[in-house]
């Protein structure tokens, strides 16, 4: 167990990096992109190494403290910086490297023409760094930061064209309601330290048990409220949509394949937690279901290809944070996911972006179409990461989420059929939707028109982007393909995760080859029906009004609207109240004593003439008035 | 000669000196308004002496006296000094505390 205390360098090679590409400005724009990514690419090699050398010893000796430094130390309050190796950690460890390699790699071909190329992939190295630390860290506290990381690292990067005022409001839009979520971290981190007396995760799990069970369910409850709002949950969804502003790379790296999924991995590391609260336990469901209709529905009616992926990301981490709410039952499944989900949805977002490079940076969707006779590899390589998202066998996507539907089924009561039936759902119109924007895309009649003003305006001329970009594309749907057919039957990548997770053997109400053949039955309906409406038939450049349900979903099922009637528009009137009280009363008062002051110098100045002789006379005149009421007052 | 003749001469005195203090505009004339005012208050420190047959008034008419004179030595010079840049020995012409 050597390299394992080099751990550190996986979140200090990329973060010294970032700061060099930072300080040193505009010097290192010819060479800063390939610095990048060998800063992703070093640490990547570093978390193999490690992983061999974990696979290397027994189960029980997988998980290692590596210790840093104090880094606070108040009376008897002590946090120690340190980080947690282990199976879970390091599953996560290797995907944010693999797949960030790759993006970095991409994005050296995606912001080619961009004068700020080198300042992106100064951002990009300070989220990985950020998110490894993330993960890595051993403590809520050092999770903190990490968590705070990569939420700047997502501000800046979703606001990277920030010459836009729409995107600069998005960027500001995703950061303020992640801040809504922070604030239930550090809610979490002071219960837990008033309870347990400490932040880290020995501690606080070990004292876990004995505690009270209410005390416990608030700090699960405001985990889950951090996660909700880095992971894009509902009630606190309403940001990804908009942060697909950001450039593409930025999309598939973080708002798809790692960052979002950082709810997923604070509640499976509090699992301990979230099982000793099963009233929370039963919220995280309850939003994991809701959020993966809530994601699937709103994904039916984008036009938007990078907004409908955003709705599918959400409604896909829905299904993460069901399963990880589940318990021990889940837990492995909802990380299993999240790996087959980062790969193929990262490949889908790099297909996206290829599209967009092809066709003038334009996201419309009804002015796709066709594009398979002229983007051949981009084609493929989305259709097998779409084939994947499906979960048609034996893509990836199959047995990951199979497993999740398999787990929702488990239990008692009402509870499996709600859940169970909802993660069904939720397959069936992820066919449709995802189908829907393949077919969009890549079938039908070719509809590549600039927008004119009046009527479809000049035709475009497509064409299949370089290596560079298509080099990673291949790679992640070469892993949409196998990955979950390898780490499910080739390599016990399950038992592994278990050793960290607890394990539980899922008992579905229903017998399993029940459950494959309806969801295979509702994907294949989902796909008939988008086949049908999208391919075959032709389809409009302007969308249609739709049904009532339809323009609910394009305005995002109204979450903008209700985020400003409940929340905005109170606070601006409690604002506005609080500024008014202070410029009339607190002010106003300051202002009235000021007056009266200058109003009383100014006419005691009148008596400072500047002439000796009146000094003079006011003197006499003063001894005269003394002279008086002292003689008057002897009377 | 009652003690009243020297009263009121001495009161007569120190009006005559205050109204030239306030009234004229030379400083010259103001600084001798003060010695006929100081000299005033000591006819009057006297005349009590005498009438107490103490010599305490005696003395302290002879403190006022050196008071005076280093007084208007002080005076003196301030207004040579006012002179030379302003070429005037008007009081009303010093009013620099007006603005």
């Amino acid at each position: 167990m050597d390299t394992v205390n080099l751990a550190w360098l996986l979140v200090a090679i990329p973060l010294a990096s970032a700061t060099l590409l930072l300080l040193l400005g505009r010097a290192s724009d010819r060479w800063g992109h390939w610095l990048g990514v060998l800063s992703s690419a070093v640490p990547a090699v570093l978390a193999i190494v490690i992983l061999a050398e974990m696979l290397g010893v027994g189960e029980d000796q997988r998980s290692t403290r590596v210790h840093l430094f104090d880094w606070i130390t108040a009376g008897d309050f002590t946090v120690r910086a340190g980080l947690l190796v282990d199976p879970l950690s390091i599953t996560f460890a290797l995907l944010i490297t693999f797949v960030g390699t790759l993006i970095h790699i991409y994005s050296v071909g995606y912001m080619a023409q961009d004068p700020d190329r080198r300042r992106f992939f100064a951002y990009l190295n300070l989220f990985i760094a950020a998110m490894l630390l993330l993960v890595l860290g051993d403590s809520f506290a050092l999770l903190f930061v990490g968590w705070e990381g990569v939420g700047l690292a997502s501000y800046l990067l979703i606001g990277f064209w920030n010459q836009r005022t729409d995107y600069a409001v998005a960027a500001k839009k995703a950061f303020v309601m992640n801040r809504v979520g922070d604030m239930g971290m550090l809610v979490a981190m002071m219960a837990m330290f008033a309870t347990f007396g400490s932040v880290d995760y020995e501690t606080v799990f070990g004292a876990v048990e004995g505690t009270n069970e209410g005390v416990l369910t608030v700090i699960g409850l405001t985990l889950l409220l951090a996660a909700c709002g880095k992971s894009a949950q509902v009630p606190l969804q309403a940001w990804l949509g908009d942060a697909m502003a950001g450039p593409t790379p930025v999309s598939a790296l973080i708002h798809a394949a790692t960052m979002v999924t950082a709810g997923v991995y604070l509640i499976v590391r509090a699992g301990a937690i979230f099982e000793a609260a099963p009233a929370a336990q039963l919220v995280v469901v309850i939003v994991g279901a809701v959020t993966l209709l809530f994601g699937a529905i709103v994904g039916t009616s984008k036009d938007d290809i990078k907004k409908a992926l955003a709705a599918s990301t959400m409604s896909q981490i829905g299904y993460m944070v069901l399963a990880a709410g589940l318990g021990p039952v889940g837990y492995a499944f909802a990380i299993f996911h999240l790996i087959t989900h980062g790969f193929f949805k990262a490949g889908l977002f790099l297909g996206a972006g290829a599209v967009m490079h092809g066709m003038n940076d334009d996201v419309n969707m009804r002015q796709f179409g066709a594009l398979r006779t002229v983007m051949r590899i981009t084609w493929v390589t989305f259709a097998l990461g779409w084939l994947a998202i499906l979960g048609i066998p034996p893509f990836s996507g199959f047995w990951s989420k199979d497993l999740i539907i398999e787990a929702a089924f488990t239990g008692t009561g009402w509870q499996p059929w709600v859940f169970g039936g909802a993660a069904l759902l939720g397959a069936g119109i992820t066919a449709l939707y995802m189908s829907r924007l393949y077919f969009m895309t890549f079938h039908g009649k070719a509809r590549w028109h600039e927008p004119g003003q009046d009527g479809p305006g000049p035709e475009r001329e497509p064409h299949e982007v370089g290596a560079l970009m298509t080099v990673p594309m291949i790679i992640l749907a070469a892993g949409s393909v196998g990955l979950g057919l390898v780490l499910y039957q080739g390599v016990p990548f399950l038992g592994f995760l278990e050793s960290v997770t607890g394990t539980a053997e899922p008992a579905p109400v229903l017998p399993r080859w029940l459950l494959i053949t309806l969801t295979l039955v509702l994907v294949v309906l989902g796909v008939l029906i988008a086949w049908r409406q999208f391919a075959v038939r032709e389809v409009p450049l302007e969308a249609p009004r739709g049904s009532a349900l339809t323009r609910a979903a394009r305005q995002d099922l109204y979450g903008d609207t209700i985020n400003e009637t409940l929340v905005m528009r109170p606070g601006q009137v409690l604002t506005r109240t609080l500024a008014a009280t202070d410029r009339y009363v607190v002010d106003g008062g300051v202002h009235r004593v000021a007056g009266l002051t200058e109003g009383l110098g100014q006419s005691l100045r009148r008596y400072q003439t500047g002439y000796a002789r009146n000094y003079a006379a006011t003197m006499l005149v003063g001894v005269i008035v003394v002279l008086v009421l002292v003689l008057a007052t002897r009377v | 000669m009652s003690l009243t003749h020297y009263l009121v001469l001495a009161a007569i005195l120190f009006v005559i000196g205050a109204l030239a203090v306030l009234v004229r505009r030379n400083a010259l004339v103001a600084l001798m308004g003060v010695e006929l005012m100081l000299n005033a208050g000591n006819l009057m420190l006297v005349t009590f002496a005498r009438m107490h047959g103490g010599l305490e008034g005696q003395v302290l008419a002879f403190f006022v006296m050196v008071v005076a004179a280093a007084e208007v030595v002080i005076g003196l010079a301030i207004v040579v000094a006012i002179f030379r840049t302003r070429n005037s020995a008007s009081i009303d012409d010093v009013d620099l505390l007006r603005n």
